[in-house]
């Protein structure tokens, strides 16, 4: 059969696992077939992908490594090492927004237009600006970034402003740790994502757009800056009565600048500092002009709500949140990845019947990064939509999906979302400064096992403080981790204070290293390898040097070594 | 790769603040990190005080202000790298180079940080090395890229 093209799977996952070695491998080795680098579909479980089109079928290659045995598997079209995509995932799966990642090359703008891109914005141009607004309200799109803005109304914010400039930012700084749908979209379909802010540029009538983007994403710059000349080339960014300007500015590594004031203090160039609201950046925003902030998945959906017209993008969903969501699937499960939903499947399905989590082996979803929470398995079959997520004490977020497993600790989870939040709070107001880091300190304690149940009280105490006492999100959201995995694994934290036990044998300081010597083969390995001298030459542990790194687990051929709770160890 | 310019020079910038943080980034790729030099002959560009370059530089997590080695280890300790161990990681990279977090060895060779999430987060636990990500981390792979790195492997890429 003749093959026509060969696609390699290059987004940043792809890279990360190889799939630069495998482009090259088959560029050097194969001379008269098209070789195509092209973004992200999502299974990046299965990375490096090598996607092979002949007349009539395309197939998907998995873990893709660079040598001859799978050049032949590719050239030949052998039945090994094919991906296959999974019934329980096909059937829950629904591809609008990501219709194109990983199908296109993300610099081929003629590509992209092949598939129907840009007809959206030609069909806009012929409608008033007032109807586009409209057609986006009837879509009930909302803000995907995770604060669920209904998106219509907030440009109609913009389009009534009278002002002789007015900017619309594309909110690209995704970072929240977990999440990468951002950035595989602009990676992979820049084009999808600048379009639709073509469209909202000319329904709110903006003169200027910038993209703020995350400084450790350097692909997703690339990509983007590519499109933007092309797109300047064809001058799709000339309107009837203005040319409009596109310009990616690069964060510096702020979780804030997620913040919409922080975003505008530091495009002006400042600290990512953010501001009380109002006035709301609709009414002074970017050098005082009023200025607009969607999330790089909202713009996304724009071109499908054109393209379809707004009723019908909203028969996919639930009542009150239309169309579908991305998340970036991670943690313990079997295959993690990107993912599009409609909303309203539950959270069960995703985790199991997409991710291929084991029934019985997962605790908890924490969903949002560290201003979403930990939802336990008992709640999983609570459906996705904004309002549901909202009523366990999560948020829908901007679409992070950490699958935690029944080995780990929620205590220590809480603590490591406190740390992050502690890092990143910009320190303006007191009770984020202070309060964040008294949660932190005091987390500690219990991870430590030297906490009380005076030290949970201070926690209720604390969290409601430090939600009325910050001016931002990040303040405001940054106790609820804590209150969530004190909601629901309430025992967790007792198990900690009461009986000074890590029940997940995670917490280091509540922990012993026990090594069985009926298991035990005697290779030494792990005295060879202990970096601190731990272990005798008679295979004993000391537990006092120890210092928990695990190396002598690893390096165990026959795991004679585990973790088990502060002395337990001889009475085993 | 910024703005969509290959521009390397600081000083091809319009001279408006809301291009301090380019400024810094440009200096910062050519020196590696952010010196007091830096930091005057910036804010003499710009017409701004030094303080409130100082001020943006120690904000933001990207500019460092000591020189780097000449591999940058990032050890992601994002949700999903965290989930995997990803304090082991950095474990066995600061055994193993005897350095802590943002510190650089003594034959200025590698500096060790931790970062919130690099996004490849199903490849988790991963560190990258002067950009380039190493996913699905074991002790043994750690060991074995280090050991690359030292011997040269990854120079010319």
């Amino acid at each position: 059969m003749m093959i026509n093209r060969i696609k390699v799977g290059m987004a940043s996952c792809g890279i990360a696992a190889g799939a630069d070695e495998v482009y090259e491998y088959l560029e050097n080795n194969i001379d008269d077939i098209e070789i195509t680098k092209v973004g992200c579909i999502g299974h990046c479980y299965a990375e490096p992908l090598v996607e092979v089109e002949t007349e009539d079928e395309s197939i998907i290659y998995e873990n893709v490594e660079a040598n001859e045995e799978y050049l032949e598997k590719i050239l030949e079209l052998k039945d090994e090492s094919r991906l296959q995509f999974k019934k329980e995932r096909t059937e829950k799966e629904l591809n609008k927004v990501t219709r194109l990642a990983g199908v296109i090359a993300p610099d081929s703008i003629e590509e992209y237009m092949d598939n129907g891109g840009y007809e959206a914005l030609e069909k806009t141009l012929k409608m008033d600006p007032e109807d586009v607004v409209s057609e986006v309200k009837d879509s009930g799109l909302r803000g995907r970034g995770g604060g669920g803005f209904p998106t219509g109304l907030k440009w109609s914010f913009l389009a009534d402003k009278d002002a002789e400039k007015k900017y619309l930012i594309c909110n690209a700084d995704e970072g929240d740790p977990g999440a990468f749908m951002d950035r595989s979209m602009m990676e992979s379909v820049p084009h999808q994502v600048l379009e639709g802010m073509l469209i909202a540029a000319y329904a709110t009538g903006a003169t200027g757009l910038f993209i703020y983007v995350r400084a450790e994403y350097p692909l997703a710059v690339k990509n983007l800056s590519i499109a933007i000349d092309q797109i300047e080339e064809k001058g799709l960014n000339e309107f009837p009565d203005r040319t409009v300007e596109i310009k990616i500015k690069e964060g510096a590594g702020a979780f804030v600048c997620g913040e919409e004031t922080a975003m505008i203090n530091s495009l002006e160039g400042g600290r990512g500092n953010p501001r009380y609201r109002p006035p709301y950046p609709t009414d002074s925003g970017y050098k005082g002009y009023p200025t607009l902030i969607n999330n790089v998945e909202t713009y996304a959906n724009v071109p499908i709500v054109l393209a379809e017209g707004g009723k019908k993008y909203a028969e996919v969903g639930t009542e009150n949140s239309k169309g579908t969501k991305l998340f970036a699937l991670a943690g313990d499960l079997k295959y993690a990845g990107l993912v599009e939903i409609p909303m309203g499947i539950t959270i069960g399905e995703i985790v199991y019947e997409i991710g291929g989590a084991e029934k019985g082996s997962v605790k908890a979803v924490q969903i949002g990064g560290p201003s979403g929470g930990c939802i336990p398995a008992e709640h999983f079959d609570t459906p996705i939509d904004y309002d549901s997520l909202a009523s366990l004490g999560a948020i829908m977020g901007s679409g992070g999906l950490i699958v935690i497993g029944n080995d780990r600790c929620m205590v220590e989870t809480a603590r490591y979302f406190l740390e992050f939040t502690t890092k990143e709070s910009c320190g303006k107001c007191t009770f984020c400064r202070v309060g964040t880091k008294r949660m932190l300190e005091t987390l500690e304690k219990i991870t430590n096992g030297e906490g009380s149940r005076e030290d949970i009280k201070l926690l209720e105490d604390l969290a409601p403080k430090i939600i009325d006492g910050s001016l931002c999100g990040l303040g405001q959201t940054a106790p609820n981790p804590v209150l969530t995995t004190l909601r629901y694994f309430r025992d967790e934290y007792l198990a900690h204070v009461d009986d000074k036990v890590c029940p997940a044998l995670e917490c280091d300081n509540l922990v012993d290293i026990y090594l069985d010597h009926d298991k035990c083969i005697e290779c030494h390995l792990c005295e060879k390898n202990c970096p601190v001298n731990a272990i005798s030459s008679d295979l004993e542990i000391d537990n006092e040097e120890c210092t928990r790194c695990n190396t002598c687990i690893e390096v165990c051929p026959v795991d004679a070594i585990s973790r088990v709770k502060r002395g337990g160890g001889s009475s085993e | 790769m910024i703005g969509g310019g290959n521009m390397k020079n600081f000083k091809t910038l319009e001279k408006d603040q809301s291009n301090l943080i380019k400024a810094l980034q440009l200096k910062q790729k050519k020196e590696g990190y952010i010196s007091n030099e830096a930091i005057s002959e910036i804010a003499d560009y710009f017409s701004i005080p030094a303080i409130d370059v100082e001020g943006v530089v120690s904000f933001y997590t990207q500019f460092k202000r000591t020189k780097p080695g000449k591999y940058k280890i990032s050890v992601c300790d994002g949700t999903a790298c965290h989930i995997k161990g990803s304090s082991q990681v950095l474990n066995w990279v600061s055994d193993e180079l005897d350095i802590e977090e943002e510190e650089t060895d003594d034959d200025g060779l590698f500096s060790l940080e931790t970062v919130a999430c690099l996004g490849c987060c199903s490849l988790a636990p991963v560190m990258s090395v002067n950009g380039k990500v190493h996913g699905n981390l074991t002790r043994d792979s750690v060991l074995k890229i280090l050991k690359e790195y030292r011997e040269g492997a990854y120079d010319d890429k």
